[in-house]
């Protein structure tokens, strides 16, 4: 993403696949590596159990027996891992594979100066969705094939679950499952993927992959429209609901009533990257007669304390970059909305700054800049 | 002071250079004002987590005041920039959570200003007076 500071010119064609999508995308990932256009490939590949499906980081082309960057799972968010794998520079070149909200993290990530995006290449695939790791690991077992289900239906942009299963709640509500960075976007709606891929790629990228610009259909641009109404429908009457639910504090009481305060909501969202949370610091190792003079104030208190202080504070620090990956309802052992209270509260403070995460480098994060004129009235 | 007339309990957030100096020039200008704040000193209003303003709040406190220094006078430079985005992006966290978010003030008040810290907790205490007490003061389980 060297060029990635202000939009690169993009190619677009079109590659032919023969009717295995699967494999005319693992072989274009394939040749970033064999042909040295990148020194390391991060791709996600099938664990031998085959019930689930990680991150790789790869050097060797022998090594991507496994490939599957289509599998409807994301037990880990990637900008996490892009982050660990670059933060503190690298010489190498390497292709990340990543979904759209992964992407978006990525973005926040490298402006709140938690990842480098330099030496990247950044690859991004149409989302078509994805299950919990629980759902998706039963229905591997099963032997159903989830990618050729949801290849079936990218055409007309609908693809679904299986049934008797649901996608992810943040996928559900989902509005920004085409990514919009990237060095390499891979596209699968508006065309069946059996027939071929819509490419995007930077004119670099092309050039070495000898790419020739194509017209792209456009009923793509038609079936994403389509799909992004629909979701943002879907969206919207989720907000209502939240809003509705929380209309005040002891909503808010009632919302969080089975949060178990295990932080893992911290712990797997992308934005909190603080290596010292304020919440396991001494600021909350409070003295033990401070308890007591609390319940004395009150008459008594819920023990843990500070548990909707926990969630509040963390909207504070991090709402204006949430990039709707989630993760925090997927870590939640209580399954509690947690990304819809951060979706629909962070999309009043993010319009504050006209800010939409993760859509450029360009733009800084809105907690780290400021305008002379502006908040008059605050 | 009429009995049983409800005392706002203000917890005010204050700026090293310029606000808490200004509280002191009020002191010692002996200029009137309600005892109802506690003050806390800050370095730097750029300084002050929400995490803070926030367990105020929730604990019960009837107000928070954070004052800061004039916009283009910030003993750092642009700390008060980013504090009043900071108090921007919590105000509309606790309004949308159904809170009051007018209990909580930013004012710019300089070293110089000790009436005009005077007459702030006047009005402050006004406001929140009309507003009543917090009504998260005795909920417990927040």
């Amino acid at each position: 993403m060297a060029e990635g500071r202000s939009t690169p010119h993009m190619i677009r064609t079109l590659i032919r696949t023969d009717g295995n999508p699967r494999e005319a995308i693992n072989g274009i990932l394939r040749r970033l590596l064999e042909e040295g256009i990148v020194d390391a490939l991060m791709v996600p590949q099938r664990v031998a159990s085959g019930d689930n499906v990680v991150q790789t980081l790869v050097r060797d082309p022998a090594r991507l027996d496994g490939m599957d960057p289509l599998a409807p799972v994301m037990p880990v968010t990637a900008a996490r891992l892009v982050s660990n794998i670059t933060m503190t520079g690298v010489k190498e070149r390497i292709a990340v594979v990543m979904r759209s909200c992964e992407i978006r993290a990525l973005v926040e990530l490298v402006k709140l100066q938690q990842a480098k995006a330099d030496n990247l290449l950044i690859v991004g695939i149409d989302c078509l969705g994805t299950y919990e790791v629980t759902d998706y690991a039963d229905l591997s077992r099963q032997g159903v094939d989830t990618v050729a289900e949801l290849l079936a239906h990218a055409a007309a942009g609908d693809p679904h679950p299986h049934d008797g299963k649901s996608f992810r709640a943040a996928c559900q509500m989902c509005e920004r499952f085409v990514p919009t960075a990237g060095d390499l976007r891979i596209g699968l709606f508006g065309a069946s993927p059996d027939e071929f891929l819509q490419l995007e790629a930077t004119e670099a990228l092309a050039e070495k992959l000898g790419l020739k610009p194509e017209p792209i259909p456009a009923e793509r641009e038609r079936v994403i429209a389509v799909l992004t109404q629909e979701r943002i429908a879907a969206r919207d009457r989720i907000f209502a609901e939240f809003r509705q639910r929380v209309k005040n504090i002891s909503g808010l009481q009632a919302y969080l009533s089975t949060c178990i305060r295990c932080h893992n909501c911290m712990v797997n969202c992308p934005i909190c990257y603080c290596k010292e949370c304020i919440f396991r610091t001494p600021i909350f190792d409070h003295e033990s007669e401070k308890y007591q003079q609390w319940a004395a104030r009150k008459g008594a208190i819920h023990l843990p304390t500070d548990t909707l202080l926990f969630h509040i504070t963390r909207l504070n620090h991090m709402v204006t970059s949430c990039v709707g990956c989630g993760m925090c309802d997927s870590a939640c052992p209580s399954n509690l909305p947690i990304a819809v209270m951060f979706r629909a509260i962070g999309q009043e403070v993010q319009a504050l700054f006209d800010y939409e995460p993760g859509r450029s480098l360009d733009d800084p994060v809105p907690v780290a800049t400021f305008r002379e004129d502006e908040l008059e009235g605050v | 002071m009429a009995e049983n007339e409800f005392e706002p309990k203000i917890i005010a957030f204050l700026c090293n250079w310029c606000t808490y100096t200004g509280a002191d020039l009020a002191g010692t200008s002996r200029i009137q004002y309600p005892p109802n704040i506690r003050v806390i000193r800050l370095m730097c209003s750029g300084a002050l987590d929400p995490v803070y303003v926030s367990k105020a709040l929730l604990d019960g406190a009837d107000g928070v005041l954070i004052g800061g220094c004039h916009p283009g006078d910030c003993h750092y430079q642009t700390g008060n920039y980013k504090a009043r985005r900071r108090v921007a992006i919590l105000k509309s966290i606790l309004k949308q959570l159904g809170f009051d978010e007018e209990r909580v003030w930013l004012r710019w008040i300089s070293a110089s200003e000790g009436r005009l810290f005077a007459d702030t907790v006047t009005q402050m205490v006004a406001a929140l007076k009309e507003k009543g007490p917090n009504p998260l003061k005795g909920a417990w389980g927040i």
